[in-house]
């Protein structure tokens, strides 16, 4: 069994900072990190091996050179080997080009049984790349996997997170699984991993090593465009009492909003 | 005669019901259709559903394009996704727009690349630019940091996905005519459903209610969800968390809002003992109503409330249970 992972590079959530003035994203000094939902996915693509065992495991990512650390981060946890791609033709791809980009790049690598992601990046916030790389590899589609049950005889059963509770679904390999923070809790990396990780050699793939032309990469191959960026003021005026001035008169203000909510006892509209 | 192109709406089947996103997205839909002088239809698949259409209709859709069989009676990723892929193909419609549920959510990822088109995640609003005719698809991004406003210039249907409750549906109107077209088209899956395990728990999944009691860190301890979940039931609500709960086990997964968790925008949200990282206001910033109880009276949970009170979780919630009950 060949399994492969899907790594971005994100900006660590608590550092985001906005440029009050243009409303984007403040980058220069800000620490990058491996997303932290893919980081069940690395660790979940482990554990399968250790449980059906799996020839190879490979960490994939698309981004700029610095994205390598992500993928170091993936070596460090277990995966055995990382491939970036990346290329200036890559800058400006909306959720299909990066798709298409990230299932080239698996194409490249391979056959693969299962193909793991995170849920959705912590910037992006989509949740679409998985899945798509997955459907224009032809897997089957697994959205929301909060537990694997069984992989084999070509199929695998999942459990899958959805409103209201848990569904348990079987469909043949290979299959993408986009997962969700409850599958696991991620290991610590051990020295020897870290040591090894920050060793590896990871390969850079550009545009020209791949079987998608030109006009289907970056911006020119994204059917999308971010036309405005605003930065919205939710700063609200609400009004702020102590407890300490008097608990009742609080309780007041509280039970005062909600029946202006229409909200009522025994959740009965007012 | 069927009427081509136009907005499509994607209704959603729950338990055999069209739930409450369906007429959502009708709301949203009836206003792009009017602006662009074009129908709008619903697209409504599932397992003894056709009788629901006309509910469609009167909600706001002009035409129900209803496929309803056996082997649609759960949702599976794979026929959902070429059922759809297969009318979208032959009506092509100018936008097609879907809920951000787990449904909407895993389905429109697969025919955005079958349709080899733009898709934009997670909308809080819609509208039509109308020099060009084009969807203006607003998203928060960057943690709600920021909002971007996104365009689908190169490709058909302009797609997306809609955070629910991000529109109340249109009063129902059982005077309204539509169009009821039947298809029928392949159904067949080549995965299974082998069961559904519901959460026990108490109220609506997060996504669906009114109202949020969550608790952060300032609870201090598993034990003291119990007091959440008291107050959640006495207002008709569910109980959220924030990651830092949920890190510490005190409350499941499934509760967690925010960045990493989910995204919730109820009537009225009452944060106990929760400081208000960005990770966590980028999920509920959006509600109605923002009620927050913390000690520290510089947390920035209060930049986002609309009622503050500073004081402890564990003291204030008891005595709002209490004056509720009295």
């Amino acid at each position: 069994m060949r399994v492969a992972v899907l790594v971005k590079q994100v900006p660590a959530t608590e550092d985001v900072r906005i440029d009050d003035a243009t409303g984007t994203m403040i980058r220069e000094g800000v620490e990058a990190e491996l997303n932290p939902l893919d980081l069940h996915a690395v660790e979940e693509a482990v554990r399968l091996r250790e449980r059906f065992g799996a020839s190879e495991i490979v960490a994939l990512s698309m981004g700029p050179p610095r994205a390598a650390k992500a993928l170091r981060s993936a070596l460090a946890m277990g995966c055995d080997r990382g491939v970036l791609l990346s290329d200036a033709k890559f800058a400006g791809s909306d959720t299909l080009a990066t798709a298409r980009t990230l299932a080239s790049g698996l194409r490249r690598e391979g056959a693969f049984d299962l193909v793991l992601s995170g849920e959705r990046a912590t910037d992006g916030e989509t949740g679409q790349v998985g899945p798509a790389v997955g459907r224009i590899l032809g897997m089957s589609p697994l959205a929301f996997v909060s537990a694997v049950e069984s992989v084999g005889d070509g199929r695998i059963v999942v459990r899958r997170a959805v409103e209201g509770g848990h569904e348990r679904v079987e469909a043949p390999l290979p299959a993408m699984l986009s997962v969700v923070k409850e599958i696991n809790v991620p290991r610590l990396c051990t020295l020897g991993g870290r040591m090894r990780a920050r060793r590896a050699e990871i390969p850079v793939v550009g545009a020209a090593e791949l079987d998608i032309s030109d006009d289907r990469l970056g911006l020119a191959g994204s059917p999308t465009r971010v036309v405005r960026v605003s930065y919205p003021h939710v700063v609200r005026k609400g009004r702020v009492l102590s407890a300490k001035d008097g608990l009742d008169a609080a309780l007041d203000e509280i039970l005062g909003v909600l029946e202006s909510r229409g909200i009522a006892r025994g959740g009965e509209r007012a | 005669m069927i009427e081509s192109g136009g907005v499509w709406t994607l209704s959603e089947v729950r338990g055999g019901l069209v739930h409450q996103v369906s007429y959502e997205l009708l709301a949203w839909g009836r206003d792009l259709a009017d602006v662009l002088g074009t129908p709008l239809s619903a697209v409504l698949m599932g397992h003894g559903v056709a009788g629901q259409a006309e509910g469609l209709v009167a909600h706001g859709a002009d035409q129900v394009y209803v496929v309803d069989s056996p082997e649609l009676a759960d949702f599976l990723p794979d026929s959902f996704a070429r059922v759809l892929g297969d009318l979208v193909s032959r009506h092509r419609p100018e936008i097609l727009i879907a809920s951000a549920t787990s449904t909407g959510r895993a389905l429109m990822p697969l025919l955005f690349v079958d349709a080899d088109t733009g898709l934009t995640a997670d909308c809080t609003e819609l509208s039509i630019e109308t020099d060009e005719r084009l969807l203006l698809q607003t998203r928060p991004a960057i943690g709600g940091n920021v909002m971007a406003d996104i365009r689908t210039p190169l490709g058909r249907p302009q797609m997306c996905t809609v955070r629910p409750r991000s529109r109340r549906p249109l009063p129902e109107d059982r005077s309204r005519t539509g169009r009821i077209v039947e298809e029928t088209p392949d159904v067949s899956s080549v995965m299974r459903l082998l069961e559904f395990l519901p959460e026990k728990k108490v109220g609506a999944p997060l996504q669906d209610a009114e109202v949020i009691v969550s608790g952060g860190r300032g609870m201090k301890g598993a034990r003291n969800f119990a007091m959440l979940e008291e107050l959640a039931a006495l207002l008709g609500g569910s109980v959220g968390a924030s990651r830092a709960a949920v890190d510490m086990n005190w409350a499941p997964y499934s509760s967690q809002v925010g960045l990493s968790g989910k995204s919730v925008t109820p009537k009225v949200y009452i944060a106990c003992g929760i400081s208000g990282a960005v990770q966590h206001l980028a999920g509920m910033s959006a509600s109605d109503t923002v009620i927050a109880i913390n000690t520290d009276p510089e947390a920035a949970i209060f930049r986002v409330a609309d009622l503050g009170i500073v004081g402890d979780a564990l003291e204030v919630v008891p005595a709002l249970i209490g004056r509720l009950r009295s």
